[in-house]
């Protein structure tokens, strides 16, 4: 059904088979044919030249807002999706927390079915841990996951009560899909609206401590290990948060754990001036804390990168601070900021970066992809290291332009995205 | 030509981005308008012809009605806009009052809010010189700017002045405008309240934290004297407003236990018996009524600095006119 | 700033001679100094009416009742002055203006708009009997129909020059100035 591309003379990066040199791919029915050196170039085959770019299995990005049902003003599947493809994402899995929230095995189809239609980046549903995401009740997981849900999650809510989530990892584990946690005690964060610090102090503003995240870590932690149970601590923005898993993961607890574009290069100061582009939850943290999510992110405590997409309507975001929605967008400006600030700063090698942002998202999540091995999906991310530009939220493919990122200027972006065989975006 | 001002730029949204000259020059220039209200006619036609809408999303009797004198005796035209009973405050963002006041060509707006921020949020978007009177937690600079010269009067000066701010810190506006005005103006400042209502990072302002009250009395030359709310109490941060008061409530007792004659100042309205005594607040060391007077002379100073001066004018007025 | 010159017209002999005939013209004008007082306009103004004074306590043996006028308030060119000018004080004489015959006291009389915001301030003091106008210099130029009562010497100067009364307190010495700006640079 699509067509046969050859693309030539990239830099291949892929550290599932720790490939990295200039290669040319071949992608035929959907899949990755072949991967070498030099190869020849077959009848009726679309050549697409990579010279001085870099090739990787495509992108994924675990953790995205699509706003679809209930806030389509916000963001719908399919302009997520074509976000997600702009950014050079093969993949996104999509959050349960629309309204109503994805619950239950329809819900699920809904998603699947309106990405399939997006013809964009790959979305992958994930589905309520609890009815409504009230944290009372389990949901249908076991159906969801029958229909496509990929994991579970009660983002954007943390799951308040123990017992439910100790329920939740084991009943989750007969499906093999990990719970996803948004890791917060909210009686600890208060009517906080930003990280409690010098800086909350100065601006009078209610703050979140570290300890409200902390609390939460250390919690998921012990229930994963007590039950064996896998679990996924999203945007982890704490140096005790990073510690705790660093040594979780040595006693063998199955946990996975997310970084996110901001939490790895911006402060709390970022704030300042009550700039609401900058407000999200968790919030950004001191220097202290940014320096352990990247020590955390090199060393692999923090398995992958994901950008917590969380797409606002501009009047939403046009308010005074505390009544300002929290959330940024991350798409489009994820792989810049990554290559410029995290690899460009030696934090990260290019290959490992690629671990983190295809390879292991792929593994923590049971996806299809992460790998250019022939017989793979063919799911592919071209990149340009080189190409310098500036961030303009008004030419983003996503409805929303929430992001502290506007006006950067950055050195790397997505130059074409690949799903399937097929060019979906770029070119 | 007449020496100037430093300017203050369009809009006093805070103490904090204030340089110490400029907040002298406040203080300066409130000397000359508090004669003023002494005279016959307590009116001088600065700002005869413009219009100041007095923004009050918060209930505020004393604030309010203190711009307004100070607006009215600066001559100009004042309108009240108050959040109770009106559609301004019921469904009408904050983004589209302002849209509003721009379109209506008002000179000036002093706000009082309840959303840290607001003053600033208020100030990018319209070009009216915008007036913070109270955002949320964040600052209250008239009030911190009437509080510095209270002092000043009765002490002759503020660098090296010891003042103690006592209470709730943690949600007090109040409280931050004048720190940062006191630090600029070279005084020694402490805080002392219920660790739950100390606001984290504190000390790092430059600011020394004393746990109890009688330690603030032995070292303060100034109390300013914080009014506990009784939503505190609700919020859980204080068991009960008696318990507040017997550990670190201003007392009689305590005053008398002081080493040197303290100067003792509240913003208002005053919890008589909660956090400081009636005989307290009445006494010979309280300069709050001074407060009130001085506030009505500070607000027609930051009127008369802001009004008008936009920084091509000031290019203008470089070739300007003799007497 | 460009080059100026000064040229003085007027030395301390023929200043304090001026301001001799001058109190004994504020006197008469008044038959005596019953009911006097002298606001001199911030801020050489003051320095002239001191010195009024003085002369006519010598003249009379009369201490007259001396305040000063800060107009800075009710200057009109208040709100388009960019840097706000600095505030002074006014200070009413002992006794206050009612009923009393005012003399504003000033060094240089020129567009009339500096005696007019003196008098505007005067007025919401109080309500004199009487306002006469008494100036050191009196040169063309006036922007307002407002003449002087009482002069010292009246001067007509050319494009860019400009008339300056200098007192000791101030500028070191007593004496009247025609300063000469330079053309602006093009």
């Amino acid at each position: 059904m699509s067509e046969r591309l050859l693309l030539t003379g990239g830099r291949v990066v892929d550290p599932s088979q720790s490939l990295d040199g200039v290669c040319d791919v071949l992608l035929a029915e959907g899949k990755v044919e072949a991967v070498a050196p030099s190869l020849d170039v077959p009848e009726g085959v679309r050549v697409l030249d990579c010279a001085g770019l870099v090739i990787t299995p495509g992108l994924i990005d675990v953790h995205v807002h699509l706003r679809e049902p209930g806030g389509e003003h916000k963001e719908t599947i399919r302009t997520g999706a074509r976000a997600a493809a702009a950014g050079g994402f093969t993949a996104i899995c999509a959050m349960p927390n629309t309204d109503p929230p994805i619950d239950d095995p329809a819900a699920v189809g809904f998603v699947l079915a309106e990405g399939r239609r997006a013809g964009a980046a790959r979305v992958y549903p994930t589905g309520a841990i609890s009815v409504g995401q009230k944290g009372e009740h389990l949901a249908l997981i076991g159906e969801m996951v029958a229909e496509g849900a990929v994991a579970v999650t009660d983002d954007g809510r943390p799951v308040m009560d123990s017992g439910l989530m100790r329920l939740a990892l084991e009943y989750a584990s007969a499906f093999g899909i990990p719970v996803a946690d948004h890791p917060e005690d909210l009686g600890l964060s208060g009517d906080g609206v930003m990280n409690e610090g010098l800086v909350s102090t100065r601006l009078g503003l209610p703050g979140k401590p570290n300890a409200a995240e902390d609390v939460h870590i250390v919690r998921d932690l012990l229930l994963a290990e007590f039950t064996g149970g896998h679990i996924h601590l999203q945007h982890v923005s704490t140096a005790f948060g990073v510690e705790s898993i660093r040594q979780a993961k040595a006693r063998g607890v199955r946990v996975t754990a997310e970084a996110t574009p901001h939490h790895l290069t911006l402060t709390d100061e970022a704030v300042d001036g009550y700039r609401t582009e900058a407000k999200m939850n968790p919030p950004l943290r001191s220097a202290a804390d940014v320096a352990a999510v990247r020590a955390g992110l090199a060393d692999g405590t923090l398995d992958v990168i994901a950008t917590d997409h969380a797409p606002h309507h501009y009047d939403e975001k046009e308010q005074e601070f505390q009544y300002a929605p929290n959330g940024i967008v991350g798409l489009e400006t994820v792989l810049g900021v990554i290559l410029t600030r995290v690899v460009g700063e030696g934090v990260l090698e290019l290959p490992s970066m690629v671990e983190r942002m295809s390879c292991q998202p792929a593994r923590a999540f049971n996806l299809p992809g992460g790998t250019l091995v022939p017989g793979a999906v063919a799911d592919v991310t071209v990149l340009d290291p080189q190409a310098v530009w500036t961030v303009d939220p008004a030419s983003f493919e996503s409805k929303s332009r929430n992001t502290p990122f506007a006006g950067w200027k950055l050195t790397g972006r997505a130059r074409m995205t690949i799903v399937g065989g097929q060019v979906v975006w770029g070119e | 030509m007449n020496p100037t001002a430093p300017p203050l730029g369009k809009d006093l949204v805070g103490l904090e981005p204030l340089t110490r000259e400029q907040i002298l020059t406040i203080l300066d220039t409130a000397e000359p308008f508090k004669e003023i209200s002494e005279r016959r006619i307590k009116k001088v036609p600065v700002l005869r012809g413009k219009t100041i809408v007095n923004l009050f999303f918060e209930a505020s009797t004393r604030t309010r009605v203190s711009f307004e004198f100070a607006e009215k005796r600066l001559s100009a035209d004042t309108v009240n806009i108050s959040a109770s009973g009106s559609s301004v405050v019921k469904g009408e963002t904050l983004v589209d009052t302002a849209r509003n006041l721009e379109a209506m060509r008002i000179d000036m707006v002093v706000i009082r809010h309840g959303a840290s921020g607001a003053a600033r949020f208020l100030a990018e978007r319209i070009p009216s010189n915008v007036i913070n009177a109270g955002d949320g937690a964040h600052e209250h600079p008239t009030q911190g700017l009437l509080d510095l010269l209270t002092m000043r009067d009765n002490l002759g000066r503020i660098e090296g002045v010891r003042v103690c701010i006592v209470g709730d810190i943690l949600h007090s506006r109040v409280a931050r405008s004048n720190l940062y005005g006191l630090l600029k103006l070279g005084a020694e400042v402490a805080v002392c309240g219920p660790p739950t209502l100390l606001p984290r990072g504190i000390e790092q302002l430059g600011v020394t934290v004393f746990r109890r009250v009688e330690d603030a009395i032995a070292w303060a030359d100034v109390l300013n004297v914080l009014r506990l709310q009784l939503e505190r109490m609700h919020g859980g941060y204080v068991p009960s407003l008696r318990e507040y008061n017997r550990v670190w409530g201003v007392t009689t007792e305590r005053l008398e236990a002081a080493p040197r004659k303290l100067l003792i100042l509240h913003p208002g309205p005053m919890n008589r018996g909660v956090e400081i005594d009636s005989d307290v607040a009445d006494g010979p060391h309280s300069v709050i009524l001074n407060q009130v007077t001085n506030g009505v002379a500070v607000r027609m100073a930051v009127l008369y600095l802001l009004a008008g001066g936009a920084p091509e004018k000031a290019e203008a007025a470089k070739h300007g006119g003799e007497g | 700033m460009p080059d100026t010159h000064r040229i003085p017209v007027m030395d301390e002999t023929a200043v304090r001679r001026a301001l001799a005939r001058m109190a004994r013209e504020v006197v008469e004008r008044n038959a005596g100094t019953r009911d006097l007082a002298l606001m001199g306009i911030h801020r050489r103004g003051t320095q002239i009416a001191q010195r009024l004074r003085e002369e006519i306590r010598g003249a009379e043996g009369v201490d007259v009742p001396i305040g000063s006028i800060d107009i800075t308030l009710y200057r009109d060119d208040l709100m388009e002055v960019g840097p706000r000018p600095i505030v002074g004080g006014s200070e009413l004489p002992p006794r206050g203006v009612d009923d009393r015959t005012v003399v504003i006291v000033d060094d240089v009389l020129y567009t009339g708009r500096t005696v007019r915001a003196a008098m505007n301030e005067l007025m919401d003091w109080g309500r004199p009997s009487r306002v006469l106008l008494c100036v050191l210099v009196d040169r063309d130029g006036r922007e307002l129909p407002i003449q002087p009562d009482v002069v010292g010497r009246r001067f007509e100067v050319m494009d860019r020059q400009s008339v300056e009364v200098l007192v000791p307190e101030l500028d070191g010495r007593l004496g009247v100035d025609i300063v000469q700006r330079a053309p602006e640079a093009a």
